[in-house]
């Protein structure tokens, strides 16, 4: 088992076009198991949504929608400046990368920071997930979404560490690549969220 | 050949700044369509507009558009389990004859 990990799984001793492309098509097999994921509780959502509607339409209009829109703002902003810094990965500026993961981390702490905002909003109203199935709901999705945000803000200091230690250049950027599609995974999910919960629950 | 040592397509910062403005300009549309009442089609509206803007995000935040079709195959698929997950389960939950 040593044997074969020093052989064939060690980083540098593989063919780095196959590297590249292996790891980028992991990251869309994960994807894909991301969305199924969400999948379960947007099932949940389209089910109890058409069985109770007057509990759906009555409790969302106790979200702050106003809220909800400047943290989609704010996600779809981090996403461009995540995407920006892929690109200045693969033209060598590894300067422009490191701005721009500053910038793509700091809009996650902000979305985390008004999220916080949120739910003592509503625990101060004395709403809490066992409210109603719609708060249920609501506290699930934009928790578990909450964690994605999480854990994208620490693969993108992971990489923005290695991108100061000038680990990335114009041939190798692929931890850059595979940590902002996970990041636009996050901008996606939000995309539907911010919808169905906040304007036509 | 770029002058990459993997031959793949680059995207232009332009490319990302127009998207970034058309998904903000979607969102401002999604939020105004939402203040007005058009019964059921409000639901119908939003998450058309939701499926345009994660369309715009894989093509292009996300490159699919420059992806092999394998690549497309694997992200295609969880959306036909999903549309079975959500269709199926309705189906059989709004079918049933309660005794």
């Amino acid at each position: 088992m040593e044997q074969l990990t020093a052989d064939h799984g060690h980083a540098h001793h593989m063919d780095p076009v196959e590297e590249y492309k292996q790891a980028k098509f992991g990251m869309w097999l994960f994807i894909g198991t991301e969305i199924l994921l969400f999948g379960g509780l947007f099932a949940a959502y389209a089910i109890f949504r058409a069985k109770y509607p007057e509990m759906f339409h009555h409790d969302h209009l106790e979200l702050d929608w106003r809220l909800g829109a400047i943290n989609t703002i704010i996600l779809i902003f981090s996403s461009m400046t995540m995407a920006v810094g892929v690109t200045s990965s693969k033209k060598g500026n590894n300067k422009l990368l490191i701005i721009m993961l500053a910038i793509t981390i700091i809009c996650g702490l902000v979305f985390g920071f008004n999220k916080y905002l949120e739910y003592s909003a509503k625990f101060s109203h004395h709403i809490y997930p066992s409210t109603s199935i719609f708060f249920s709901l609501y506290f699930m999705m934009t928790g578990l979404h909450m964690i994605h945000v999480g854990a994208g803000i620490l693969a993108m200091t992971g990489v923005m560490i290695l991108a100061i230690k000038r680990k990335f250049s114009k041939s190798y950027n692929t931890p850059v690549e595979v940590t902002g599609l996970y990041w636009h995974l996050v901008d996606l999910v939000w995309i539907y969220l911010f919808p169905l919960l906040y304007l036509i629950g | 050949m770029s002058h990459n040592n993997h031959d793949e397509h680059i995207t232009p910062y332009k490319t990302y700044f127009i998207v970034w403005a058309i998904l903000t300009v979607l969102t401002v549309i999604t939020v105004a369509a939402a203040r007005q009442d058009f019964g059921s089609v409000n639901l119908f509206i939003a998450m058309a507009i939701a499926s345009i803007k994660a369309t715009i995000v894989a093509l292009f935040f996300m490159h699919l558009k420059f992806e092999d079709s394998i690549t497309w195959v694997f992200a295609l698929y969880p959306l036909f389990l999903l549309s079975l997950l959500i269709g199926l389960t309705s189906v059989d939950v709004f079918n049933r004859i309660v005794p």
